[in-house]
């Protein structure tokens, strides 16, 4: 209840005009949170221009740490704000974000991966706005012009095709997916609820125009963000592709990203028992000696999940490299295997050190090169049941939202 | 203000009652996003009513409204085909509350054919689900697949070809299987991790396995109890198990009629059971290695009785098979029980209780000295096995709405 008369305030506070940006209209939220979604993205005022690349005031870019690979599409992320209203820091899970903020995702290709600033071709913009009655989900497709992005509720395909980072042709039969499988990925308990915007995945640097920060320092120094912890004392999740970051962190840190959204106990793939958010810590949740429930035939005769020192007997290595639907993994957002993802996978894999799973996401934060370096984050407490580490905080529990029923 | 929420509520579900509309789909054109508009545009209490046709899809089918029927104009005229799929882990996702699906078939889908995630009265009425090439392990693993469902109604279902079980429910409350038929799966029937359900009427036939009652370790709902397997035919699975490796029905031997795995007061009666040639009824332990403290891996309080046994057990096809039958005579009775009876969890004092009651004699007891250990088998064969009576759980019984369809 609490939560409800907060978030009414919150909404309620917008009655004080937001400053526009000169020239512009300010950014429609009575449009954002109007029952029926609006027709085209531009409705909404998110940017200033119709091409979707000036963020109008009260939006944000930011960047994750290790993202969801979809096809090597492009992201731009961006969050707005309404005026007057704050994200709250958690240790785990998505910030705390008020009524009417909205997560906007922009899926692109550039013509050559090798000169990526180039010709880049928009295809579609995810939004997940924060309405009153909880979140929900709409896309929008670009035209061949780039200049208007229409509202496609049931999905589509769309051709792409382009030159990869290593100058091979590559052609992509790009799906848009359908508002409910927006949810089958943004799902948590059964509601729409945002994933990347974790304070341990946004514990990084954005190259802002004013100059390299830490996007939760930033945001917390522009009143962005209340409660968050210096960056060195927060969680963290590893950078993927930074091979200076240790491997266990990064291997975990991308089946975070790539499957944990959906193997958690409160994701679409709660009933398999494989969980492999970042918070998971008992081995045999993360796939040690694991056998699959309902893979079927993406067992690909192998007998279980993961097997230290073995990828080619771990079934997650074989439904990774795989695009056969009945097959893959993950089930949705990509069509092609993603070679680097797999090789990272791979090699955590056949490189896995005891104890299994317990990898502490302070670690990762160490790994984050501060601007003190002499102040080094803190383990305190045990370990809980789902193995979750605080950086230099009191213990918290794993899930603050608790298991249902 | 919770009495408000309340009333609106109240409002709002006899609103949507009053202005129950029909969206009918006719083919032609791009099944896929009219499908699938019809299934997002419905509200609480419509009918997406699909014409009869032929409907090619490329991407999977969600539904995530509540309380909404899905109707095709016969299983034989209405046909969902997904030979062209390209994504998704299934044909149809159902997330949403009180749906049924109805009166139509789903073909070719490259993984599961119907899903329900997490459903509270998900009905699945005269449907058809098939792989037109016929039992072959590149086939979807499940035809019709609730999971961590409640109240769950299959009524007239028929499925052919899943390469794991036909009519498949997994860790779900309250469920009733009847008048359907499965054939020329691995498992023709399979009732996994679940509670209270009623399966009967239905023909198990040419599957590997007819019809299994399982429990596996390391899943969010354990602890499978009380099914009642009655009146089904269960006849000639002659079909050679074809399940890739890793999936749990990989290990069902060809021609087995029921089999009951580490899942507590089973009763099957009534049914007619003949021409399986591994075995009539078998009762076995989990045998692989697990990690979960909670898990009990033998049947217990298992009630064999009043069936109507013909042919079995003339060659039965799992591991050491031949060599127990030949040490009772050549052919194995129809009821087998692996007679592990003595299992203590770990931490606890006294060992559960283990009770069969198998009147269907003659019956084996291989006295396995531990689950699965078929070289400690020491075969005895006698009229009947009875540790007294196990009271039968009582009649399933779903909600109005449901058991009137």
């Amino acid at each position: 209840m609490k939560a409800v008369i907060a978030a009414l305030a919150a909404v309620l506070s917008l009655g004080a005009a937001p400053a526009p940006s000169p020239g512009s209209a300010p950014v429609a939220l009575k449009t954002l949170l109007a029952r029926a979604p609006a027709q085209t993205l531009g409705e909404y005022h998110l940017f200033t221009d119709d091409g979707a690349q000036h963020p109008n005031a009260g939006v944000t870019p930011y960047a994750l740490n290790t993202p969801l690979f979809s096809d090597y599409a492009e992201k731009q992320r961006f969050l707005y704000l309404p005026p007057g209203t704050k994200a709250r820091f958690r240790p785990t899970g998505a910030l705390d974000l008020p009524v009417g903020a909205t997560l906007i995702k922009t899926f692109a290709y550039p013509a050559d991966f090798r000169r990526p600033g180039e010709k880049v071709r928009m295809l579609e913009t995810r939004l997940l706005i924060h309405r009153r009655s909880g979140w929900v989900a709409q896309t929008y497709v670009w035209n061949a012009e780039q200049t208007e992005a229409r509202l496609k509720r049931a999905g589509t395909r769309i051709d792409v095709s382009f030159v990869d980072a290593k100058g091979q042709d590559r052609q992509i039969d790009y799906r848009v997916p359908n508002t409910n499988q927006c949810k089958e990925c943004h799902s948590l308990s059964g509601r729409i609820a945002p994933i990347g915007v974790k304070a341990r995945n946004l514990n990084g640097d954005f190259a802002y125009a004013e100059g390299r920060e830490n996007q939760l320092a930033h945001w917390t120094r522009t009143g962005m963000l209340t409660g968050a912890p210096a960056p060195d004392k927060s969680p963290r999740t590893a950078r993927w592709d930074d091979p200076s970051e240790p491997l266990d962190a990064r291997g975990r840190a991308y089946l975070d990203g790539n499957c944990g959204h959906c193997h958690n106990p409160h994701g679409m793939a709660s009933n398999t028992g494989l969980f492999l958010d970042l918070e998971e810590a008992r081995a045999v949740k993360i796939g040690v000696g694991k056998r699959p429930v309902a893979a079927g035939k993406g067992s690909g005769d192998l007998e279980v999940d993961l097997v230290p020192g073995h990828p080619d007997a771990s079934i997650i290595a074989y439904r990774m490299a795989s695009t056969d639907p009945g097959v893959m993994m993950p089930e949705l957002g990509r069509s092609v295997v993603h070679d680097e993802g797999l090789a990272l996978v791979r090699d955590y894999i056949a490189r896995m050190q005891k104890p299994y799973g317990r990898i502490d996401i302070c670690n990762a934060a160490r790994g984050y090169r501060s601007q003190s370096p002499s102040s080094r984050p803190q383990r305190s407490g045990e370990p809980g049941p789902r193995g979750f580490l605080q950086c230099g905080h009191p213990w918290v529990p794993a899930r603050p939202y608790g298991r249902p029923g | 203000m919770k009495t408000l929420l309340i009333a609106t509520a109240a409002c709002a579900l006899v609103a949507g009652a009053a202005e129950a509309k029909t969206l009918t789909v006719t083919p032609g054109g791009d099944a896929q996003e009219k499908l699938q508009t019809a299934l997002l545009d419905a509200k609480p209490g419509d009918t997406v009513s699909i014409a009869a046709g032929r409907y090619e899809l490329t991407d999977g089918l969600s539904l995530d409204i509540a309380g909404v029927t899905v109707k095709g104009a016969g299983p034989d005229v209405t046909i969902l085909s997904f030979k062209g799929q390209k994504s998704s882990g299934e044909g149809f996702l159902v997330t949403s509350n009180k749906v049924t699906v109805r009166d139509l078939s789903v073909e070719d889908t490259k993984g599961d054919g119907i899903k329900s995630k997490g459903v509270d009265q998900i009905s699945f009425v005269n449907l058809r689900v098939s792989w037109s090439g016929g039992p072959k392990e590149t086939n979807g693993a499940y035809g019709v697949y609730p999971v961590s469902s409640t109240n769950v109604l299959i009524d007239k279902v028929v499925v052919n070809g899943a390469s794991d079980a036909g009519i498949y429910v997994g860790q779900s409350k309250n469920i009733i299987v009847k008048n359907s038929r499965a054939e020329f799966n691995v498992a023709g029937i399979e009732i996994e991790n679940s509670m209270n359900a009623d399966v009967f009427d239905n023909v198990a036939t040419h599957n590997a396995g007819g019809i299994l009652v399982f429990d596996l370790p390391n899943l969010p709902q354990m602890g499978g109890h009380s099914t009642r397997i009655f009146r089904n035919k269960v006849v000639q699975n002659d079909t050679k198990n074809f399940a890739k490796k890793g999936a749990i029905v990989g290990d069902v031997p060809t021609g087995t009629g029921v089999m009951l795995m580490a899942n507590r007061n089973v009763h099957v009666f009534e049914n007619e059971i003949d021409q399986n040639q591994t075995a009539a009824v078998m009762l076995v332990s989990y045998t692989q290695k697990y990690d979960d403290l909670t898990y009990n891996p033998l049947p217990r309080d298992i009630v064999v009785r009043d069936n109507k046994i013909g042919k079995n057990g003339w060659s039965p096809q799992f591991p050491g098979g031949d060599v127990i039958a030949k040490a009772v005579g050549g052919t194995l009775p129809p009821v087998i029980w692996d007679g592990v009876n003595n299992y203590t969890r770990k931490g606890a004092t006294t060992p559960e209780v283990v009770r069969v009651r198998l009147l269907d004699g003659p019956v084996a007891n291989l006295h396995f000295s531990a689950p699965g250990n078929v070289f400690s088998a020491k075969p005895e064969t006698m009229p009947k096995i009875d540790d007294g009576a196990v009271a039968e759980p009582k009649p399933v019984v779903l909600p109005k709405a449901q058991a009137a369809l």
